[in-house]
């Protein structure tokens, strides 16, 4: 009896969502606008600690964003314009995730630049080898072939 | 043939790449941390303050017309306490107005800061809010703005101001600004 409780107070524990830094106090009474705000503040980072969200960060700068954040949307904002407010002030960098342009092109796509180049040097490299192990392109001659087949059959 | 001999060059090429890269990164100048402003070229938030001493609102309109510098600073920073002998020493050294602003500090905490350290500011603003220094996209005390006639924010120096500091990239500034 006991076990089952501890299993299922540990599976209530990782079925929590996570609880963020946001403060009782800050949350809006309106739940929907509030689910957009946090949905917005896990995309906009500390700039503070600047590997975390405003929405997970301790930060006092966090906690003012997290609020002005609310306060823009309860004025009526849309997410798009709440968000613009914040990257007037503080530049793309606040964005967790970086918005495609030609100044982050090596950013999103030398991935995949490097995958295809990595992919066509072991692609050339098989094949290569591949035809190295075979000595030359020449048939089996008849005394070859003769051989071959009295050493795979010798144990017979 | 070429095509192989250019192969046998790529892991030459990426080390003088990577090398260039850790270079800067070594350099003692550079500090990852250090953010670009997005306000450069852009104008001056609009705000409104109450002061230190109570000298009315310190605004926006204060500043029209003239090259200025603000400063944000608060008492528990403790490189604004760092900083602040380079900020008596350009006071003394220039006629440039120097605006300060109390980031999320008590009006009685700043006070008692200025009177121990003196004081090389024309007005103090008080942002107990914090919400200026948002509009001016401040993310840690002290930084320093440097503003245009035009009321455009030119410059923006991150963390506690040196003569270094002063002496290679707010100097020539204020120069060609026309205004020391």
């Amino acid at each position: 009896m006991r076990r089952v409780l501890a299993w299922g107070l540990l599976l209530a524990l990782l079925a929590a969502p996570g609880a963020g830094a946001v403060e009782p106090g800050e949350m809006l009474s309106n739940t929907v606008l509030e689910a957009r705000a946090q949905a917005i503040g896990k995309e906009l980072r500390c700039l503070v600690c600047q590997n975390e969200s405003i929405e997970d960060s301790g930060a006092d700068l966090a906690h003012d964003l997290r609020v002005l954040l609310r306060q823009r949307l309860a004025a009526g904002d849309t997410d798009q314009q709440a968000i613009q407010y914040i990257v007037d002030r503080y530049g793309d960098f606040v964005l967790l995730k970086p918005p495609v342009e030609p100044a982050t092109w090596v950013l999103w796509f030398s991935p995949f630049a490097i995958l295809i180049l990595g992919g066509a040097g072991i692609w050339l490299y098989l094949r290569r080898r591949g035809t190295g192990m075979v000595s030359g392109d020449r048939p089996l001659t008849p005394e070859e072939q003769r051989e071959l087949d009295r050493l795979l059959h010798e144990d017979q | 043939m070429n095509f192989r001999r250019a192969f046998f060059l790529l892991p030459l090429v990426l080390f003088l790449v990577l090398a260039a890269y850790f270079w800067r990164g070594l350099s003692p100048d550079y500090d990852p941390q250090t953010l670009p402003s997005a306000m450069i070229d852009k104008p001056e938030p609009v705000f409104s303050l109450a002061t230190l001493g109570n000298s009315g609102a310190l605004t926006t309109d204060d500043m029209k017309g003239q090259v200025v510098l603000v400063n944000f600073f608060a008492s528990w920073c403790v490189p604004c306490r760092e900083e602040h002998a380079t900020l008596m020493q350009f006071a003394r050294d220039n006629a440039v107005p120097l605006y300060g602003i109390a980031y999320k500090d008590k009006p009685a905490d700043a006070a008692k800061f200025l009177q121990s350290l003196g004081d090389p500011y024309k007005r103090v603003g008080l942002d107990e809010s914090g919400r200026t220094g948002i509009d001016f996209g401040v993310y840690g005390v002290p930084e320093t703005y440097a503003i245009d006639r035009q009321g455009r924010i030119r410059w923006r120096h991150v963390g506690p101001l040196d003569a270094n500091a002063v002496a290679k990239e707010l100097n020539p500034l204020l120069r060609e600004l026309g205004a020391s």
